[in-house]
Order: C-alpha cells, then sequence, then structure tokens
C-alpha cells in the first residue's frame, strides 16, 4: 500500500505546524519589514513633496520680491535720472545765466570803459584843439578880424528869410524889444555902428541894441532877441566840430559792442 | 529499492511509525524555520538590508504577486498556506541534490497529506469570504444536475494535486536510482538537474493549482461579471 494513513495524518500535521511556523518566522516579519520600509519611503516621499512645494512657494515669493525689487529700482533709477537731468538743466541754466550776467556786466563795463575813455579823449581833443585855436584866433584876432566877423554877421543877418525875420520879430514885440548883440571882444564902434543899423534896419529903428563882451564866444559874434539867436562865432564851428567828433566815437562803440556781443554769441 | 520513503522506517512504537518521510520532513521544517528565523531575527526596516533579507523579500513578495495574478484580491491572506506549499514541496526537491535524502513529496502519503489540506482550505476559505451557503450554491451551478458532477470534480483534482506530485517526485528518484546502477556516471548528474527543475515545475503547479481553486472558491458568490466558472482543469 502506498499510502500510510498514519504518515498521511502527520504530514498533514506537519505541513500546518509548517504553515505556522513560517507564518511566525517568514511571512509576517519579512512582510511587516516591507510595509514598513513602503510607509518610510512614502513618508519621505511626501516629506520631500512637502519640501519641493514649500520651496516652489519660496522660490516663487523670491522671484516675486526680486521682481518688485527691480521694479522698484529702475523706477528709483528712471526718478533719479529725470532729477539729474532737471538738476543739470537747471545748474546749466543759471551756469548760462551767470555767463550772460558776467559778460553783460563785462560787456558793461568795456563799454563803460570805452565811453569814460573816448569822452576823456574826446573833452581832451576837444580842450586841446580849442586851446590851440583860441590861441591860434586870440593871436590872430584883432580889429581888422572884428571888422570881418561883423561884416559876415551883417550878412548872415540879411541872408535871414522872410519866415524867420518874422519869428523874428514876432519874439522881440513879445518881449521887452531890447536885442543883445554879444562879443568875444569889445567892438569899435565902427562896426557897432555898422550892426546896429543892420538890425534896426531889418527889425526896425525902435528896437534897442545893446552890445556885451562874453569871452567865451573865443572869436565871433552872435545877436539874441527874445529867445532867438542869430551868431556866427568860433565857438559854434567848434561844436559842430565837437558833435562831429562824438557822432563818430559813439558809432565806433556801437560797432565794438555788437562785434562783442558776437563773440560772447558764439562761445555760448 | 523502495518506492517511496515511507517504507523507510527509523522507529516504530505501535501504530506510531517514524519513517523516512516524517524525519525529511522535519528536516525541512527545522532548515525553513531556522532559516528564515535567522533572517528574520535582525529584519532593517530602512533602505539598506542584508543579502538574505533581500533573497527573503524576493520569494514572498513574489509569491504574493504570483496568488495576485491568479486572481486572489487579498493575496498576503492566502501567503501563509500558498507561500508554505510552494517552499515546502519545492525545497523537498531542491534537497534531492544531497546524498541519500529522500523528497517526503516522493511518497504518496505526503502528496495526499498536502492535497487533503487543500481539499479542507478551499471550502474554508470559500466559506470565510462568501459565507456557507454563497459556497454551497456554488455546487448547483450552472444547474442542479450539475451537482454529482461537481462533487466528483472536486474529489477527483484533490487525487489529481496528490497523484501528479507524487508521480513526478517518485519518478525522478526512481530513474536517479536506476540510472545510478546502470551508468553511475554523468547521467545521473544531468537527470539529478532535470529532477530539480521537475521539481520546482511542480512546486509552483501544485501550489498556483490549490490557488486557482481557492481562487474559484471565493469568487463564486461575485456578480457574473467577476465570473463563477472554477478553473478545473489541470496540468498533467
Amino acid at each position: 500500500m502506498l499510502i500510510d494513513w498514519f504518515t498521511v495524518g502527520a504530514q498533514a500535521l506537519n505541513f500546518l505546524i509548517l504553515v505556522w511556523l513560517l507564518k511566525r518566522f517568514l511571512y509576517k516579519p519579512v512582510l511587516d519589514a516591507i510595509d514598513a520600509r513602503e510607509q518610510r519611503v512614502a513618508a519621505e516621499l511626501a516629506d520631500a513633496d512637502a519640501i519641493r512645494a514649500t520651496a516652489r512657494t519660496e522660490r516663487e515669493t523670491y522671484r516675486q520680491k526680486n521682481e518688485a525689487f527691480d521694479a522698484q529700482r529702475a523706477a528709483l533709477l528712471a526718478q533719479a535720472s529725470a532729477e539729474a537731468r532737471t538738476q543739470r538743466e537747471q545748474l546749466l541754466d543759471e551756469a548760462r545765466a551767470a555767463a550772460r550776467a558776467l559778460a553783460d556786466a563785462r560787456r558793461e563795463r568795456l563799454e563803460s570803459e570805452a565811453k569814460a575813455l573816448h569822452q576823456a579823449i574826446g573833452v581832451r581833443a576837444q580842450k586841446e584843439v580849442f586851446a590851440i585855436a583860441r590861441k591860434t584866433l586870440s593871436d590872430l584876432a584883432d580889429a581888422g578880424l572884428e571888422e570881418r566877423m561883423v561884416a559876415v554877421f551883417i550878412a548872415r543877418l540879411q541872408a535871414l528869410t522872410a519866415e524867420e525875420l518874422k519869428g523874428l520879430a514876432s519874439a522881440l514885440a513879445a518881449s521887452d524889444g531890447a536885442v543883445s548883440v554879444r562879443s568875444a571882444f569889445d567892438l569899435p564902434p565902427a562896426p557897432r555902428a555898422a550892426c546896429e543899423q543892420a538890425i534896426t534896419g531889418l527889425l526896425g529903428a525902435d528896437v534897442k541894441v545893446g552890445f556885451d563882451t562874453v569871452a567865451e564866444l573865443v572869436g565871433g559874434i552872435e545877436m539874441l532877441a527874445g529867445g532867438h539867436k542869430v551868431a556866427w562865432s568860433i565857438a559854434g564851428y567848434l561844436t559842430a566840430l565837437e558833435t562831429g567828433v562824438t557822432e563818430l566815437l559813439r558809432a565806433k562803440e556801437g560797432a565794438d559792442a555788437t562785434a562783442a556781443r558776437g563773440g560772447d554769441d558764439g562761445r555760448r | 529499492m523502495h518506492l517511496s520513503p515511507d517504507e523507510l522506517l527509523f522507529w516504530q512504537y505501535g501504530a506510531f511509525r517514524l519513517n523516512a518521510t516524517i524525519v525529511f520532513t522535519w528536516g525541512l521544517m527545522l532548515v525553513l524555520s531556522l532559516g528564515s528565523w535567522l533572517v528574520t531575527r535582525r529584519l532593517s526596516r530602512g533602505l539598506e538590508r542584508s543579502r538574505w533579507q533581500n533573497l527573503l523579500e524576493i520569494i514572498v513578495t513574489g509569491i504574493e504577486q504570483q496568488i495576485g495574478e491568479v486572481g486572489l484580491d487579498e493575496p498576503r491572506k492566502y501567503v501563509g498556506f500558498l507561500g508554505s506549499l510552494f517552499l515546502f514541496v519545492a525545497t523537498a526537491s531542491l534537497f534531492t541534490i544531497v546524498p541519500g535524502y529522500e523528497p517526503p513529496t516522493g511518497s504518496l502519503s505526503t502528496t495526499v497529506a498536502l492535497a487533503l489540506c487543500v481539499f479542507v482550505a478551499v471550502p474554508l476559505f470559500g466559506i470565510e469570504s462568501g459565507g456557507l451557503r454563497a459556497y454551497l450554491s456554488a455546487y448547483l451551478q450552472p444547474t442542479v444536475i450539475m451537482l454529482p458532477f461537481n462533487i466528483i470534480s472536486e474529489l477527483s483534482r484533490t487525487l489529481a494535486l496528490a497523484a501528479r506530485l507524487f508521480g513526478n517526485m517518485m519518478s525522478g528518484t526512481m530513474i536517479l536510482a536506476i540510472l545510478l546502477t546502470i551508468t553511475p556516471f554523468i547521467f545521473p548528474i544531468a537527470l539529478s538537474a532535470l529532477g530539480l527543475l521537475t521539481g520546482m515545475v511542480q512546486a509552483y503547479i501544485f501550489s498556483i493549482l490549490a490557488a486557482v481553486y481557492i481562487a474559484a472558491a471565493t469568487r463564486t458568490r461575485r456578480p457574473p461579471d467577476g465570473g463563477t466558472t472554477a478553473a478545473t482543469g489541470a496540468p498533467a
């Protein structure tokens, strides 16, 4: 008989015992260890996920902060640039204004200096010229000259137009009717009579003619009647000469000033 | 020359007969339990683990995976029974390389005992899973007429389970013994290697068939989509 029932029972029992033993010593510990490891791995993965999520959040936060910081920096830079530009413009304007003021002051100073110098030169020249003229004319002045001057004066009186004479007569009528004839030297009686005759001949016989001596006339003669003046004198020529010289100087100063302004503009 | 290790008696007292089958079974039990205890007494629960622990984990998870692939929903519940079947049969054939050893599975008594264990375990797992009524109603499927055939199927498959393992293991041992007397060199080694392979295949077949029977029993209460037909076909 191949089947021994005692052995069958013993083997069945043995197998059940083996099942218990293997469950006790093999399956349970091994499966528990695997479960524990899987749990640990899962926990570590969950931790890693959490850390990754945290890191992602932090990275996002830092990115936003960085962006905000960049934007703020750009804004500040732009603001600073604008302020610097404005200040630069302001400083440049101030500097230009200061330079312009300086140039103006310098030009004015130069102009005033030039004017003063020209005046000084003019006055000096005038004085020199007049001194020379006076000296010359004084040296030359004598009765003959005065006669010629009176003759010239009378000729001028007679050359007055009718309107001028009329104005002169009305002015004389409005005044006290006195006519003053002034000369640098005392007129001798002959020229004086000729002069008086010419005046009365032109303005009427009732005109009172007075004669005065005025040294400033240098050489010459003039008639004052009611605020009107008819004159011929060397001083008049000298005055005309002086006026001409002054105008010449002024023209020259104007040209200098224009040239100086042009130079300033070029430098600016 | 003996057909079964049952015939090799070590000690006898009345009906109690301590034969080679029982003794070698104890030896295997000792080796399996002691080996497991030695490895699992210091198990690592971390990522670093010993080679032996790795081996045991591979074996246990492999068994669990195979059970799951058969179609059992909670493989861990069946690992103890089915895994022990596989390990016992596999170890029994593996030790044939030890001279003087005779596999206990070469005894029809052992295979009958294992088949009876399966025979008892199948309804137990089935009743536990779906209740007694659901389990018994599976015998009336698809009609009441099929009841005797289902019962015959249940008995015959148990018998087939026992006979198949016994035949394969016994034949291997027998052929080896016969060859040793005829050609003592080379051939026994080749056939011994072939016997190892056969033993492993038989261990796999035995435990997988048991798993299939249990799966069929536990699925009887399921709705039609889960499948109610038990896989009763068995390989030679």
